[in-house]
């Protein structure tokens, strides 16, 4: 449709639809209006942008641009190939849903400091396109940088003092990770073979032949522990810290964003710097398995003692997140689209759970689950939805995560792991456990004393309920029709 | 014109100077617009040598008087000292600029005088970084450490014990290279630098006791000069105290011009076969500026007075120069060649907007961060563009120098200077974060919300904006946006500058 | 013995400056009051300045002036005069000294008008209030 010359200005036009918006935003403080029109406008050129990149590559290309040669060995570029489109499809669409919602949520309680807030979304996101887009590992590490930053204001937003402890252990955890072991794992990394450019395929990796074993393992870990965004444990605690955020941000954080763009860089690092072979011969996925499944099932476990909403959807995220990184980490072709694939799915499904919790608040002002029996006969769309994305958290058919589970169980067979189909098993049973009172208790539980007879409570508004609904069908439709993002996936694994 | 510009670069700043001394009468203003007019000169000169640099690839040699080397003196701008000359002009005219309101504040008297010194002390500084012989640059040296006494003197409160302590240790320090000097006089009978690199490359004086003895305490004075750990602690009260306009001239270009002085020495007058194969300290610097760069950041950390604090980052940042400087390989050389420049820059970053903080605020206690992002929006960005640049977050250029420090450390195998700096890093992230937080979040009490009656997107916090006056902010902004260019740029600064400079035998 | 001996004579410029440099190093690092440290550190740059004067010196030379006989050939030869060079070198550093030695005698006097003392530990007393 296009010319290949207009596919190479694309990824940085999408990069800057969300930067050039910044000034705009700041400009309209005064106009509320015009202030989200843009915010509509960047989101709207951004995906477009990204669609068409994303049809340009599923016809077989790949778009590789050199930004600024920063240094005479090395280069900001950027690369778009299908591993990264299926993040940037993911991330930019959800921008234009979590906007529509945001808008609601803050206006609804009358936040201050909007406009700051709204610079800082647009900020995050465009840190995460430019994550999704990286062609190496500094480009990779500048956006990732910059996400830590531009997110710091939206964690700290409410200024207070549960907010400062939050993003101070947010920040502690990021940065501690990026620059104490990110930093000098790349740097070696470079010494070695003078290369930080993204490989072609999975399996090679970039990593010269001949480096000592012990070496590799370092660096391994350095980078799985480093990219402390995806939730890791021990790496893990800032993100229930970060639930003092608003809970626009709390989704953002969860589903699009931050932790998405903290596994997508263990991910891309994992299969395309040091490469599934490598991996294969030092045993490094299969360790790497094992250290995420105590993730998976200790995050779950703590998720059910949890009273507070958003707290025990932090934990679920922590657990969902450590799916991927085992997905990939299995090595097997099934495991690893099954790890990719969640992403998307993970995405859809946790940013609808957000939304709900949001909702609920703006509603009725409550946070603990304990408390909102009866609710789900009152915010009837809400907790259908929320009920929707449980299932796919759970991974039960017809929603997106059963497509993910259905893969990692498959590559977990391949692999011969029963250990971790068990894990896989257990966490199932786990989430259950911990998702499905929510959902019972609101359509059939009792209301708590003396909130008999009408409260007044009725459903968030439109502008909140809309996003909501279209995330869960998102979900849905990602479990009927897998084969959309699935095309994506299998070109990554061919 | 362009034949004279390495002495027009020098002498102009120098007239003025004296012509400041005399043009009290007539005001402040005029003395602080011949100060900028002369500055301005004196940097279009050094801008002029650096592309002509570039552009020919080859030192532009000047000779006072047109007398001969090695007897006449001589200047070499090459591309090393033309990368330095720059940073110097830069900063100086920039805290020239800057100076508007904080030096009437700091001198409210006797301005002129405190402009001749500026002025002198920038001739000092150009002067040091384009000589071509080592005795020119020790007289250069106490020409500049003269007039920042004087600065200095002139400081907030208490500074005249400060400075006398200064005063001694910077004694010691220029006696001793003078001796040095002396020592390699007696050995070669030259001064001329590009002269003693070749008789001292003779294999007779190789094995030299003498040479040997001079060479250290060359190098001891200098390190005295620029304050590297274990000799550092004059720095942190002499600078802390001083004025704002003071702190921000001196603050970034002393040190980093001594630092030049060492690379002059170690790799021109004495080349990298001498330094690494005979001298061979390699391993015990390394480890003073590794203590440097930990200790200087983890005091800095401890500090409440925020123009302490930064003091002490010079002293952790002298560390990592240093290393750079002893790394023995390309990568850390271009790294402490690319940090003098980035260093100069981002610490007069920091000083700058923490001169405006204390100049609105009147504290200079860290508690005068509160709040302002609020009340100081562009200044506080400023600052967190500065804070970036220290930790190393890309694409501030602090990242691409800590990148190649980093690279050459990892090639050296030091990898207790590898250690060091991630630890420094991660030290200063700590530091700068406590700061960040608090101009984020504010007084905690103060920190009234006004909601509006629900109407959306108007609610504010009750902070009026209170920013500094013109004069401050762009400067301020300009090393701001520096800070980003120099680091999207470090590919051509390292082609085109640092390359050419490497030494040959690393 | 006789070696020993030979070895301090011969070199003795070296040996007397040499005193005296730790002479000022002790006055400047040790003293308590600032007007002896500035004692001391000019005692330090003397015996600096007097070290690379000393090494000047040769026995029976001529000021290096060239004198031209009636044919325009140079009466002496040039072994026969005086290396001018360290003693050019040494007044342009005595000059340094003078202003170092100048600075720091104006910052004491405000030191002492402001602390109303120059003995340090009075001073850091001072400071510490």
């Amino acid at each position: 449709m296009f010319s290949a010359a207009f596919y190479q200005t694309a990824p940085v036009i999408a990069l800057c639809a969300s930067l050039g918006v910044v000034p705009l935003i700041a400009l309209s403080r005064r106009h509320p209006n015009l202030r989200e029109f843009w915010t509509f406008a960047a989101a709207a050129v951004k995906f477009s942008m990204v669609l068409l990149l994303a049809g340009w590559i599923l016809a077989g290309n790949v778009v590789e641009v050199t930004l600024i040669q920063v240094l005479p060995e090395l280069a900001i570029r950027f690369k778009v190939d299908a591993f990264g489109i299926v993040f940037a499809l993911v991330s930019s669409f959800l921008w234009i849903v979590a906007a529509a919602y945001t808008i609601g949520y803050m206006r609804g309680l009358s936040e201050h400091a909007q406009t700051r807030f709204f610079i800082c979304f647009a900020l995050s996101l465009c840190a995460a396109i430019g994550v999704a887009f990286s062609g190496n590992l500094l480009t990779l590490y500048l956006f990732y940088e910059m996400l830590s930053l531009s997110t710091y204001p939206l964690v700290a937003h409410h200024q207070d003092k549960e907010g400062r402890g939050g993003s101070r252990k947010y920040l502690t955890f990021l940065l501690g990770g990026s620059v104490g072991l990110v930093l000098p794992a790349m740097i070696i990394l470079f010494t070695l073979g003078g290369n930080l450019t993204f490989a072609d395929n999975i399996h090679t990796g970039i990593i010269p032949a001949g480096t000592g074993d012990t070496l590799v393992t370092c660096l391994f870990f350095a980078c799985l522990f480093g990219f402390a965004k995806n939730g890791v444990m021990p790496m893990h605690a800032w993100l229930p810290g970060a639930m003092v955020a608003p809970t626009p941000v709390s989704a953002l954080l969860h589903a699009v964003a931050v932790v998405k763009v903290g596994v997508f860089c263990t991910t891309r690092v994992m299969l395309y710097v040091f490469g599934i072979d490598l991996m294969d011969a030092l045993n490094l996925g299969i360790v790497t398995a094992y250290i995420v499944s105590f993730t998976i099932v200790t995050a779950s476990i703590i998720a059910m003692t949890r009273d507070n909403l958003k707290a025990r959807l932090a934990y679920s995220t922590i657990s969902q997140l450590s799916y991927i990184i085992l997905g990939v980490a299995l090595l097997t072709p099934a495991a690893v689209q099954g790890g990719i694939i969640h992403i998307a799915n993970h995405a859809f499904a946790k940013i609808t759970l957000f939304f709900c919790a949001g909702a609920i608040y703006v509603a009725t002002r409550k946070k603990n689950i304990s408390e909102m029996g009866g609710l789900g006969r009152v915010m009837p769309f809400t907790f259908g939805a929320f009920a929707l994305a449980s299932l796919s958290m759970i991974g039960a058919p017809p929603v997106g995560g059963f497509i993910t589970k259905w893969y990692l169980l498959t590559g977990a067979l391949d692999a011969g792991q029963m250990a971790i189909i068990l894990v896989l098993v257990a966490s199932t049973m786990l989430n259950i456990v911990y998702f499905a009172p929510v959902t019972f208790q609101a359509f059939f539980g009792r209301a708590p004393d003396g909130e008999t007879g009408d409260t007044g409570i009725r459903e968030a508004p439109l502008i909140m309920v809309a996003p909501i609904v279209a995330a869960a069908l998102l979900s849905l439709l990602a479990g009927i029709f897998p084969g959309v993002m699935m095309q994506f996936v299998r070109m990554v694994i061919s | 014109m362009m034949d004279q510009a390495p002495v027009l670069m020098i002498v102009v700043p120098v007239f003025a100077s004296l012509a400041l001394t005399l043009i009290g009468p007539l005001g402040h203003r005029a003395a602080y617009g011949l100060l900028i007019a002369s500055l301005s000169l004196s940097l279009t000169a050094s801008l002029a040598m650096l592309v002509q640099v570039v552009q020919t690839g080859r030192a532009v040699h000047y000779r006072m008087g047109d007398w001969m080397p090695p007897m006449g003196i001589e200047l070499v701008i090459d591309h090393l000292s033309a990368g330095v000359l720059a940073l110097v002009g830069t900063c100086s005219l920039l805290t020239a600029i800057y100076s508007l309101h904080t030096a009437r504040q700091d001198n409210p008297d006797r301005l002129h005088h405190y402009y001749a010194l500026f002025a002198l002390l920038v001739a000092g500084l150009l002067g040091m970084t384009a000589a071509g012989d080592v005795f020119n640059l020790y007289v250069l040296l106490e020409i500049s450490a003269l007039s920042s006494y004087g600065m200095l003197a002139r400081g907030r409160g208490p500074a005249y014990y400060a400075t006398f302590r200064y005063l001694v240790m910077g004694t010691i320090g220029a006696c001793f290279y003078l001796l040095g000097v002396g020592y390699l006089y007696i050995m070669t009978g030259s001064l001329n630098m590009a002269d003693l690199a070749e008789i001292l490359s003779r294999p007779e004086l190789r094995e030299s006791v003498s040479v040997r003895i001079g060479f250290t305490l060359i190098i001891l004075g200098i390190w005295i000069k620029m304050a590297l750990f274990p000799l550092h602690a004059w720095l942190p009260n002499a600078y802390s105290r001083a004025g704002t306009t003071t702190a921000c001239l001196i603050a970034p270009l002393m040190t980093k011009v001594s630092v030049y002085v060492m690379l002059r020495m170690m790799y021109t007058v004495f080349s990298a076969d001498y330094v690494f194969q005979q001298i061979a300290w390699s391993r015990l610097v390394i480890f003073l500026a590794s203590a440097a760069a930990v200790l200087g950041m983890i005091t800095a950390l401890s500090q409440r007075d925020l123009r302490k604090m930064l003091t002490y980052i010079i002293v952790a940042e002298i560390g990592y120069l240093t290393g750079g400087a002893w790394l023995a390989n390309t990568a850390g050389y271009t790294g402490a060649v690319y940090h003098i420049l980035a260093d100069g820059i981002i610490t007069l970053c920091l000083f700058m907007a923490v001169g405006a903080i204390i100049y609105r605020t009147g504290e200079s206690r860290a508690a005068a961060m509160q709040g302002i992002f609020q009340r100081m929006p562009v200044t506080a960005a400023v600052f967190l563009v500065g804070a970036a640049s220290v930790l190393g977050i890309p694409p501030t250029c602090g990242f691409f120098s800590k990148w190649y420090l980093l690279q050459g450390a990892v090639q050296a195998g030091a990898w207790v200077f590898v250690a060091a700096l991630i630890i420094a890093g991660l030290v200063a992230a700590v530091m700068f974060f406590k700061l960040l937080e608090k101009a984020f979040f504010g007084r905690l009490d103060d920190l009234m919300i006004e909601k509006s009656n629900g109407k959306p997107g108007t609610a504010a916090l009750k902070i009026r904006m209170d920013e500094a006056p013109l004069t401050m902010l762009l400067p301020l902004v300009f090393t701001g946006a520096a800070l980003v260019g120099l680091g999207i740029y470090t590919n051509e600064v390292v082609q085109y500058l640092i390359r050419w400079s490497v030494p040959s035998g690393i | 013995m006789d070696d020993l001996f030979y070895f301090i004579i011969a070199k003795y410029n070296y040996w007397a400056s040499l005193v005296l440099l730790f002479i000022g190093l002790y006055g400047m690092i040790v003293r308590n009051n600032l007007m002896k440290k500035i004692i001391g550190m000019v005692i330090f740059q003397t015996a600096i300045l007097l070290f690379i004067v000393s090494i000047g010196v040769k026995r029976g030379a001529t000021v290096p002036i060239i004198e031209f006989s009636a044919d325009k050939q140079p009466l002496l030869e040039a072994s026969a005069y005086a290396n001018p060079l360290p003693h050019v070198l040494i007044l342009t550093a005595i000059v340094v000294g003078v202003a170092v030695l100048g600075v720091a005698l104006a910052l004491l006097q405000k030191i002492q008008r402001v602390h109303g003392t120059i003995e340090e530990d009075e001073i850091l007393e001072d400071l510490r209030k």
